[in-house]
């Protein structure tokens, strides 16, 4: 659990919570994006360890933001704490009632189902005046236990709030990895039938995993939707969903701190890249995908790995 | 009455549109085992080319017929050299892999299509309604049909059979029809999968083409046609099977006669009514209506 | 002395064709038994059928008189009844003791799938477990070699060892040599056996090798045609005029050898 790369990540973690409030303001909103998709990319990585890569995952992302928005507007609750809570337990919900029917299938229609669940999530949205429809809506300034932050300040609380977050589920994520549960995912998607064999019910496992990577997602998606004060249909549009899939495999698999860091380096990676190269940065992105997945298929956070090693091989 | 005939008409119209689009897609999973999403890069350069070569025909006042044939022509052949393109120079290199991959990596060429399109053809939209307008259209009773889309749905159909019957009794049909089923036992048996491969990949290109071009008097052609159309293509081709031609044309009717019906009787669902169908076919038939479960021997 | 495996009048169909019918038996506990016959003989449906791979058409099985028939193979091998496969189904992306340290902890592990997900998988009695069994079926020397790189032998092995860890007290095995040298057949089957015995395991094996039924079956069991049409002794079965025209071929003495040495 407290690999090099979980202990490098923890401690680059603890260094931007106290770095914060002297970085560029920019700097503090792009982590505070980056970081809340990880969460997502997380969920993706447990799931991709099983073998399967859902195209939908923006599904669980959305219902997160929307909880968070439309409780906002309609309760009159403010508090971040609870909003975000309501909108993983949502989501969580929500992958609950999908995963009966998503765990049992896998591959390709696995990716398939996901995606067109998210998809109709997408069409509600849109053809739903009350929420705004492709426009979507404003949602209101959070308050922290009462405390309610503006301008500079804002930008840290909500920071500080998805950091804590993170880290939080970078804690838990990391023991569900050493966890019967999660160690099992490599050999079921070694040799599935095998487990079942064994005594397991490989459908109930999955469903157990699209349920946590629901909830990661959801709570990413919460986050965003009070870091950006918006929400908006294309949350839940299939390019959302493909870009998570695109940051996971940037990423790897390798690690919980790799999720985070990878989702960190992409968002700064795009904006650099719409800045400098506004009608060539999806060739750019693009381009660096298909690098990657032809020289390292482990992705990015392969790359440390490989790094340490040679040194150990020499000797 | 005239709603059911309405439905009918516009049913068969989308359904036309749809399996043209997904044809070509179905073709190469079904040979390549591949889930090909730059296909809506082909759809859209077709549509770009079309819309091209509509400008520049019908500046000259000829016959508007001719213009049809013309911008077909145009589309399948950037459909032909975009297919040769990326199949001899990205898609060989990652045979094997894993198909999650593969996809992924189809949708990174995609991602940097849209980027080349734009570079070529600019950021405004583009018109190419001559071909339509200059058809004209039929009343039928209370009804108006654009003979278009009459063409549209002949022409469709000519494809369904046409490429039905190439599978089924020419030689080069019955090779891939052999591919298709098992790779491995077609190549011990002297089939040249590499070239089947990339006939396969330029022939799914051409149609992806085809199925832009002829959309393109029926829309304004923008950058985001290819991120539409892709994943509409996705859901007729898993529900109908992936890899069945017949799968692909009763996907496409399935879902064509259920969008329609959505549109004119409740309108809030015609977005996702498509991906509902599609969910709801996968829960009864996981593999899609026309292909089997292949179980594992043990 | 009461069965622990019971099987009555047991048929499997699959549309119009017969694939198993008329199966009735029982076994002993602790006896080892061969099962042999021709391929699509019925063996392997027989095999399926107990371990709830496939679902009888009609008929019984019950075992340590419960009755099993119809159930999920998940759940069978958590009632106690294990089994090996012909081409050996293994993680292949794992070590050795990965592989047994996998089957050990959903054999110990909780069964709450929300209990799996927050107790560690390599508690010390799962560790424990994994090295015993690697230890008694001798393929310590390979304990952290990726199992993609095992030679065959060993891979039947890890195979077998794998089935082991739940502590099952009948365990099928199907075609546990084939693939592997005729130099090293004797061998293999000589630890797999010995392993079973010391943790009094009964066994049915399906084998195609007759000198490996004759020296280590006590009872053989002979399919033909989708029924059983011996069943005794090897000695007796094996000598039966339809089983050596059908099965094994006309030379019982070489099985007669290979049972004495």
């Amino acid at each position: 659990m407290w690999s090099r790369q979980n202990i490098a990540g923890a401690l680059a973690f603890a260094a931007l919570a106290v770095a914060a409030p002297f970085l560029p303001s920019w700097l503090v909103s792009l982590a505070t994006i980056a970081f809340a998709n990880g969460l997502v990319v997380l969920g993706l990585v447990i799931l991709w360890r099983a073998g399967l890569v859902p195209f939908g995952q923006a599904l669980f992302y959305a219902a997160g933001a929307y909880t968070v928005a439309l409780m906002s507007r309609y309760t009159g609750l403010r508090d971040v704490f609870v909003l975000v809570a309501a909108g993983a337990l949502a989501a969580g919900l929500v992958a609950f009632l999908i995963g009966l029917l998503l765990a049992r299938y896998r591959d390709i229609f696995f990716a398939m189902l996901s995606l067109a669940m998210s998809m109709i999530l997408y069409g509600v949205l849109v053809k739903t005046e009350t929420l705004g429809s492709t426009d979507g809506f404003h949602v209101e300034t959070g308050t922290f236990l009462g405390y309610a932050p503006r301008g500079a300040a804002l930008g840290l609380a909500l920071f500080w709030l998805v950091l804590g977050t993170c880290g939080f589920a970078a804690l838990l994520i990391a023991t569900y990895f050493v966890s019967i549960a999660g160690v099992l995912a490599a050999p079921v998607r070694d040799n599935e039938i095998r487990v079942e064999f064994l005594g397991l019910s490989v459908d109930r496992l999955i469903h157990l995993k699209v349920v946590i990577s629901g909830v990661l997602a959801g709570l990413g998606g919460a986050l965003a939707a009070l870091a950006v004060a918006h929400v908006d249909p294309n949350m839940a549009y299939w390019t959302t969903s493909g870009g998570f899939v695109f940051v996971t495999i940037l990423a790897g698999a390798g690690s919980v701190a790799a999720a985070f860091v990878g989702s960190f380096v992409f968002e700064l990676a795009r904006s650099i890249a719409i800045d400098f190269f506004p009608g060539t940065w999806q060739i750019i992105l693009g381009g660096a995908l298909l690098l990657t997945i032809l020289f390292l298929p482990e992705g990015l956070g392969s790359l440390a790995g490989r790094l340490r090693r040679v040194p150990e091989k020499a000797s | 009455m005239l709603t059911a005939f309405a439905i009918l008409t516009d049913g068969l119209v989308y359904a036309a549109y749809l399996f043209l689009v997904a044809v070509g897609l179905t073709l190469i999973f079904g040979v390549m085992k591949i889930l090909n999403v730059t296909h809506g890069s082909f759809y859209a350069f077709g549509a770009y080319g079309a819309a091209t070569a509509v400008g520049i025909y019908f500046e000259r006042g000829l016959p508007a017929a001719g213009g049809f044939l013309f911008m077909i022509l145009v589309a399948m052949a950037i459909g032909l050299v975009l297919g040769v393109i990326l199949e001899r120079g990205i898609l060989r290199f990652v045979y094997g892999k894993d198909e999650v991959v593969i996809v992924l990596v189809t949708y990174a060429t995609f991602l940097m299509l849209e980027d080349v399109i734009a570079l070529i053809w600019g950021r405004q939209s583009y018109a190419a309604w001559q071909p339509m307008v200059a058809a004209g259209s039929v009343e039928i009773g209370d009804l108006v049909l654009s003979n278009y889309d009459i063409v549209l749905v002949a022409l469709a159909a000519g494809v369904a059979m046409g490429g039905y019957w190439a599978l089924k009794y020419t030689r080069y049909g019955r090779l891939l029809t052999a591919v298709i089923f098992d790779r491995e036992t077609a190549a011990a048996f002297g089939v040249n999968v590499t070239v089947v491969y990339t006939v396969t990949f330029i022939i799914g290109a051409m149609l992806g083409a085809l199925g832009g071009a002829v959309m393109a008097p029926k829309i304004s052609v923008t950058l985001g046609i290819g991120v539409e159309v892709i994943v509409l293509a996705f859901a007729v081709v898993v529900t109908g099977g992936l890899g069945s031609i017949e799968g692909a044309l009763t996907g496409a009717l399935i879902v064509g006669l259920c969008r329609a019906a959505a549109v004119h009787l409740v309108p809030q669902i015609e977005l996702f009514v498509i991906y509902a169908v599609m969910a709801l076919v996968l829960v009864f038939r996981p593999y899609g209506l026309f292909t089997q479960a292949q179980p594992r021997k043990i | 002395m009461n069965a622990i495996l019971s099987v009555r009048d047991l048929e499997k169909t699959f549309g119009s064709i017969v694939a198993a019918r008329d199966i009735t038996l029982d076994v002993p506990p602790q006896q080892v038994v061969g099962v042999i016959g021709a391929n699509g003989a019925g063996k392997t449906t027989f095999i399926n059928m107990i371990t709830g791979h496939l679902r009888p058409t009609k008929g019984s099985i019950r075992f340590e008189d419960r009755d099993i028939t119809g159930l999920p193979s998940r759940e069978i091998t958590r009632l106690g009844i294990s089994r090996s496969f012909q081409v050996a189904q293994i993680f292949p992306s794992l070590t050795v003791f990965e592989n047994m340290c996998a089957a050990a902890a959903i054999a110990r592990g909780p069964d709450s799938m929300l209990a799996r997900a927050l107790v560690p998988l390599r508690s010390r009695a799962t560790l424990e477990e994994a090295d015993a069994a690697i230890e008694l079926f001798g393929i310590g020397s390979w304990r952290d070699a990726r199992s993609a790189t095992l030679p065959q032998g060993v891979r039947k092995l890890l195979d077998i060892a794998m089935a082991t860890v739940g502590a099952p007290r009948v365990l099928l095995l199907d075609e546990p040599t084939s693939g592997i040298s005729i130099e090293e057949k004797f061998g293999v089957m000589d630890v797999v056996m010995s392993a079973l015995k010391s943790r009094k395991i009964t066994v049915l094996f399906v084998e195609h090798d007759m000198e490996i039924v004759g020296r280590f079956a006590e009872r053989v069991l002979a399919f033909y045609d989708g029924t059983v049409i011996a069943d005794g002794a090897p000695a007796v079965a094996l000598a039966d005029a339809r089983v050596r025209a059908f099965i094994s071929g006309t030379r019982p003495e070489a099985v007669a050898e290979a049972a004495d040495a």
